[in-house]
């Protein structure tokens, strides 16, 4: 007891408190909204929950991997307009299964072009992303002419294709098993496979990475293929769930998706991180959201507890490392 | 003395071109610029007229206002994501108050105090968001990424998720105003890009400005002090994005919540075409306004070629990408690494 006590004094949990500060603010936040709303902490609601915010998630996964190596990603907003305006488009055309390959495999190849200027040609990420950003959503209208696409209606019931969004493993939907499944995939080789550990060591000390035999040029590209293949998947969930897309569907995400990923506590810096967090992270997006929603609050509301719970996140992230509050700057 | 003359031209010549390339090295965007102008000129009938200049003058002016602050807060090694919500905050406001019954007696008057209120909700914003960077030492990324979010949300919450309509058409009348023969909005696009300019290059605000952004440590040592001064610059680019607020809704007569949407990403955009450096220290404000230019140009000119807006947007992110791709061949200084 003393030496609990003594620990304390020392500091030691406050660390704890702060390294682990967004599974007790998860904690926390479950706990609240399960007193003000007594639907909130349902199977059903928790399960909603979880399938909306699953292609959040699931591209989430992918900028996770680009952030760890020190690099952005926000090209995939647009990308996932792409991908599902194509895999949507291509359905009745080529059928299913032709129209996920050639929608993934653009999609990498988007992806491709991003990690090539990165990583070759190293220039700056943020930028490269950002006209990508642009240029995709250019090329998207031009692939549909600008008009909106979904399947043949009297497809839509019997074609395969919509298990991804609306079919259902064992009573949980499909979007929450992929979701997951890649979660758990993409987080074992991030932490344990030398793969993983040169994707931290790139993002922690590039000339370090580049001494010790590192190819950081390979790695980064890589990161940009992950997340390219993140983006596909989430298109083929979205495509399937709606059986249609607009032009501008992915528009925004790109933002969200990267501030969840900061919500978990990857570190922009790079070298840092990990799946665990980001999933959490975007569970307390998408539980921010049902919960406002559930005790009578506006839609958007969620937007401005957003603001706040990013900020004093990433505050305490910061804090706990610098070890005092206040930044030190006059 | 004609022979002279021609001695001593070339040697002008020369040195003017050495002098005109190092100028269009530091701005390579002008080169880009000119190239659009000429080649748009050659392949529309409409483009080259005083009146389409005027046009692309006040198309680009929202966006222009916005890059002028964006460019001193990115100079400082910072970036502002929240612009576009501001925009749509500042519009609702003051839409919005010039109708409130307490000033209906006030006639045109009651422009002023909406007005007011609209420019001081940027500028307050921007304190904000100053405030936050300078005491929790969070990056400005993360920072205003959440204000974007957050302020956007209170426009939906403010507004109801409807539009506001001006019901003084004195406000709507001055987006569509002139004043010595060019539109206003036109004016105060130059004379704040003239104010900032000078701010930049010739003011100690300006010098430190530099400063902070080329190495923040040295900064802080030389006595600067960095965190008002920076929040200083995240004032003035949300009195800017404030004020693109009011001259897009006078545009308008009106206002909507979606209002500057992906603007942050488009004034980026312009500042990074300009050469103002993610990574703080180099930029500059003629740089800017030529970027902002490029864009205003590419957009009304593929316009009037009847180039559907689709290309309009692959073109802008293969520029984008280009000029930084020329910009670091061009400009190549080693070990220049991202710090975000």
């Amino acid at each position: 007891m003393t030496g609990f006590v003594e620990r304390i004094r020392q500091g030691e949990a406050k660390g704890l408190i702060a390294r682990n500060g967004i599974f007790i603010a998860f904690i926390a936040f479950m706990i609240a909204f399960g007193i003000g709303s007594d639907k909130f902490l349902s199977f059903n609601n928790l399960e909603s929950v979880v399938r909306s915010s699953a292609m959040i998630g699931v591209m989430a996964l992918g900028v996770t991997i680009v952030v760890i190596s020190g690099n952005l990603d926000l090209s995939v907003g647009s990308m996932l307009s792409f991908g599902t305006v194509m895999v949507v488009d291509l359905h009745d055309k080529i059928g299913p299964g032709p129209a996920i390959l050639v929608m993934m495999v653009c999609v990498l190849l988007l992806g491709a072009v991003n990690g090539f200027l990165i990583g070759f040609v190293r220039l700056n990420s943020l930028i490269v992303t950002l006209g990508m950003l642009s240029a995709i959503q250019g090329l998207t209208l031009i692939y549909s002419g600008g008009k909106n696409v979904d399947v043949n209606p009297s497809t839509q019931d019997t074609t395969w294709f919509r298990v991804f969004g609306r079919g259902e493993v064992a009573g949980i939907d499909m979007p929450i098993i992929i979701f997951f499944v890649l979660a758990i995939i993409i987080g074992f080789v991030i932490a344990f496979t030398p793969y993983g550990r040169r994707v931290y060591a790139v993002g922690g000390n590039p000339t370090a990475a580049v001494f010790s035999g590192i190819r950081r040029n390979r790695v980064v590209f890589s990161t940009y293929l992950i997340s390219a293949f993140c983006v596909g998947i989430a298109a083929i969930i979205l495509g399937s769930r709606v059986m249609g897309s607009q032009n501008n569907v992915g528009q925004g995400y790109e933002l969200l998706v990267l501030a969840s990923v900061i919500l978990g506590g990857t570190s922009l810096l790079g070298g840092s991180g990990s799946i665990l967090k980001t999933v959490i992270g975007v569970l307390i997006l998408g539980f921010i959201q049902n919960g406002l929603l559930l005790l009578g609050y506006p839609y958007f509301a969620q937007w401005i507890v957003t603001w706040v719970v990013i900020i004093l996140a990433v505050w305490l992230d910061v804090a706990a490392k610098r070890g005092r509050l206040l930044s030190p700057i006059a | 003395m004609s022979q002279t003359s021609v001695e001593s031209t070339p040697v002008q010549a020369s040195g003017g071109m050495k002098a005109n390339l190092g100028w269009l090295v530091r701005h390579p965007i002008w080169a880009f610029v000119v190239m659009i102008f000429i080649f748009f000129s050659l392949m529309t009938d409409n483009f080259f007229s005083l009146g389409n200049f005027e046009n692309i003058l006040v198309q680009t002016s929202t966006l222009g206002l916005i890059a002028l602050g964006m460019t001193i807060v990115m100079i400082n090694g910072n970036i502002d994501l929240s612009v576009g919500a501001v925009v749509a905050l500042a519009a609702s406001l003051t839409v919005d108050i010039m109708g409130w019954p307490m000033f209906e007696s006030w006639g045109n008057w009651q422009i002023l105090p909406a007005v007011l209120a609209g420019l001081a909700s940027g500028v307050l914003l921007g304190a904000l968001n100053g405030l936050i960077v300078w005491k929790t030492g969070v990056d400005a990324f993360i920072v205003t990424l959440g204000a974007m979010l957050g302020v956007r949300g209170l426009v939906f919450v403010y507004t109801g998720e409807q539009s506001f309509f001006a019901l003084n058409f004195a406000y709507s009348d001055f987006g569509a105003s002139r004043f010595l023969g060019l539109p206003t909005l036109a004016w105060v696009f130059l004379i704040f890009t003239v104010l900032m300019h000078v701010l930049l290059s010739r003011t100690v605000h300006g010098s430190n400005t530099y400063a902070v952004g080329d190495n923040r440590e040295a900064a802080v040592n030389a006595g600067i002090r960095v965190g008002p001064h920076m929040m200083i610059n995240f004032m003035i680019v949300g009195f800017f994005a404030a004020l693109a607020g009011l001259t897009l809704s006078t545009q308008m007569g009106a206002s909507t919540p979606n209002l500057g949407r992906d603007y942050e990403l488009w004034v980026i955009t312009a500042t990074v075409l300009g050469g103002t450096k993610l990574t703080g220290g180099a930029g500059n404000i003629i740089g800017t306004f030529g970027g902002v230019l490029a864009i205003g140009i590419l957009r009304n000119g593929m316009n009037l070629m009847q180039v559907p807006a689709f290309y309009v947007l692959v073109t802008l992110g293969v520029i984008l990408i280009a000029v930084l791709f020329l910009d670091k061949q061009l400009n190549r200084k080693g070990g220049e690494e991202l710090r975000i």
